[in-house]
């Protein structure tokens, strides 16, 4: 099984190289874009089962063993997270086909997308199942240099400036990444995760806290965790829908992973962390208000996302078992959840032409599809009690409240204000797209007059919506299997011995 | 443990510090110059966190006495990538330079004001 790893790195990225070729064939390319993302993630699928079977599945790239060479470690968390990012990647790609943001580009030049949209994909994958802290660098930033191509696609004025900031922001975060790992190796002789986690113990704490603090620094600017999210909302509305609505569900949470993954492994804490106790409770207060006072409804969910990353956040620094199994389940609930939320505000918008929220006014009316998917979307996101959100929700506070102390009592009760105000942002998407006054200048739409598309390309877009937003509320139906393996990855988080023998073997203790 | 090299220490924080001036800047082309210059920063440090410079690392070179060849192979990596984001960066500011005749940043009107009218 260890041979299949690397060939979620390899088959995308091969798959973008021959797709950069056959650019005179677009349709070549959406069928080997889709073929390339079915097998991809059918992989991650076995992975994760064997994963959850059998322990992690480690491949040693060129044979090399750890700590030297480059090592692909795909165990419980980044297999599951790997899993439902794959099939949103898949669901997105074939709503971008639909949608025909696939043939955005300026004139003369040959599309971009689908390469870069599956470079992408290979970063994605790359920063995921990375077993050293180098490598990890280098995932994030091959996904973030297709992202750089992907949000300034077709390089309009608008997209030109807005982009520039997500860039900046972005590539500024990358140089303190490389330089944390720079100072990593200087102060250890290794980069490799499991290594560092063992050789970490001996070096003295300040040393520690310092390496401990940029890492922190730099995943949560790549996170948007407040206050270092203002880049976010800024930037991600002016990209294609569907676009928006892929980095809005997989890039900042590919981030939070990696906060996940490092500060378990290499930083094991017993207690809770005050500091991102506070960083958690910001985050959700800033920007689920801010996204209420938005009028465009692109940057409302925008400052959601920001607000729900602390949710995240939250279970990470309760450092409990209990804690990260809310933790994951909230990361693999709102990238569907966002994704779909994403999906029908563009199939609403699509019929308007416009995404201020005032515009979207009764958007949905004779269309029973959309509005049917807007109800589901916005009770998923909102976290309504029987789905898989709430779920989540129930467990950090479960967990803060078997922690005990104040900081984590305070920080429960900004979470459950932020899931109530969430719920009222979501109220205000309703109340425009179901009662709110068309706007003056437009007809009543009426079942078949829909602005763009064929009635091909508009199943294409309906039918990968459905399926995203049905992922969401599947994840409620299969609560119990969820939660199984989320407490399973999280008991491994803690327990940090199945990562570090995987990947150092029997040596182990010895290095 | 091994002497740190203070020329290059220096060199270093030379660069870093001339570097985050110019990213601080509104000029795009500015900001491309002070990633060029920190990623030159970070590169060195990387090479510097090897340890001391040795013979060639190959087989023959006694154990302990070569240089790091890990810092380099990471070094190689890092180039690539800085050289690869600097020339999407320059194509960036080229493109708004031909759409607004300057590579100035602009702020974003809808930040600034939430409720007022319609963004466009």
């Amino acid at each position: 099984m260890s041979a299949a790893v690397p060939v979620l790195v390899l088959g995308p990225l091969l798959g973008s190289a021959i797709s950069l070729l056959l650019g005179r064939w677009p349709w070549l390319q959406r069928l080997l874009g889709a073929v390339v993302l079915t097998g991809a993630l059918t992989v991650a699928a076995m992975l994760l089962a064997t994963a959850d079977s059998s322990g992690p599945v480690v491949a040693r790239v060129g044979g090399w063993d750890a700590p030297a060479g480059i090592t692909l470690v795909a165990d419980r968390l980044s297999a599951l997270v790997l899993t439902i990012a794959l099939a949103i990647c898949l669901a997105i790609f074939l709503y971008a086909i639909g949608q025909g943001s696939a043939e955005d580009r300026a004139e003369h030049v040959p599309s971009v997308f689908h390469p870069t949209y599956l470079a992408l994909v290979a970063g994605i994958d790359m920063a995921l199942l990375s077993g050293d802290l180098f490598n990890l660098f280098v995932g994030l930033e091959v996904m973030l240099a297709s992202s750089y191509v992907l949000i300034t696609l077709g390089a309009t004025s608008e997209r030109v400036r807005l982009g520039a900031t997500y860039i900046v922001v972005s590539l500024g975060a990358s140089m303190g990444l490389l330089t944390t790992v720079a100072l990593f190796y200087a102060v250890t002789g290794t980069v490799n995760l499991a290594d560092l986690s063992i050789v970490l113990a001996e070096v003295p704490p300040a040393v520690r806290h310092v390496l401990q603090l940029m890492l922190l620094l730099v995943l949560a600017t790549k996170a948007a965790v407040v206050p270092l999210h203002m880049w976010l909302p800024d930037s991600y509305p002016s990209a294609p829908a569907p676009i928006t609505a892929l980095f809005a569900a997989l890039l900042t949470k590919i981030a939070v992973y990696a906060l996940i993954r490092t500060q378990t492994l290499l930083f094991p804490r017993d207690e809770p962390w005050p500091l991102l106790l506070v960083l958690a409770g910001a985050t959700m207060l800033v920007g689920v208000v801010g996204g209420l006072v938005q009028a465009d409804a692109n940057r409302l969910l925008c400052f959601l996302l920001v607000g729900h990353i602390g949710y995240m956040v939250f279970g990470l620094a309760l450092a409990t078992a209990d804690g990260l199994r809310g933790s994951i389940i909230y990361l693999v609930h709102h990238m569907t959840a966002q994704a779909g939320l994403f999906l029908v505000i563009d199939l609403a918008q699509r019929r308007r032409g416009s995404s201020s929220l005032l515009g979207l006014g009764r958007a949905s009316a004779a269309v029973p599809a959309l509005s049917g998917l807007i109800l589901l979307a916005a009770l998923n996101f909102g976290s309504v009690p029987p789905l898989a959100g709430f779920v989540a929700k129930l467990a950090l506070l479960q967990a803060a409240v078997a922690d005990g102390t104040a900081w984590a009592f305070v920080v429960a009760a900004v979470a459950i204000v932020a899931a109530l105000l969430t719920l009222a942002a979501m109220g205000r998407i309703f109340v425009q797209v179901y009662w709110g006054a068309p706007p003056a200048d437009q007809k009543e739409p009426d079942g078949d007059a829909i602005h763009t598309g064929s009635r091909g390309s508009m199943r294409l877009m309906y039918g990968a919506t459905t399926v995203v937003v049905s992922a969401g509320i599947a994840l409620a139906v299969a609560a119990q299997p969820l939660a199984a393996v989320t407490s399973r990855a999280a008991d491994d988080l803690t327990a940090r011995t199945p990562y570090q023998q995987s990947v150092l073997g029997d040596l182990g203790g010895a290095s | 443990m091994n002497a740190t090299n203070l020329s290059l220490s220096l060199t270093i924080g030379v660069l870093y510090a001339c570097g985050s001036y110019l990213i601080l800047q509104r000029a795009l082309l500015r900001v491309v110059l002070g990633f060029i210059l920190i990623g030159h920063g970070a590169n060195l440090l990387l090479l510097m966190a090897g340890g001391e410079a040795g013979p060639v690392p190959h087989t023959g070179t006694p154990a302990g006495e070569a240089s790091d060849p890990l810092p380099q192979a990471m070094a190689i990596t890092a180039v690539v990538i800085t050289f690869g984001t600097t020339a999407l960066l320059l194509g960036l500011v080229y493109r708004a330079i031909v759409l607004h005749g300057d590579d100035l940043h602009a702020s974003d009107p809808r930040s600034t004001l939430p409720h007022k009218g319609e963004p466009k």
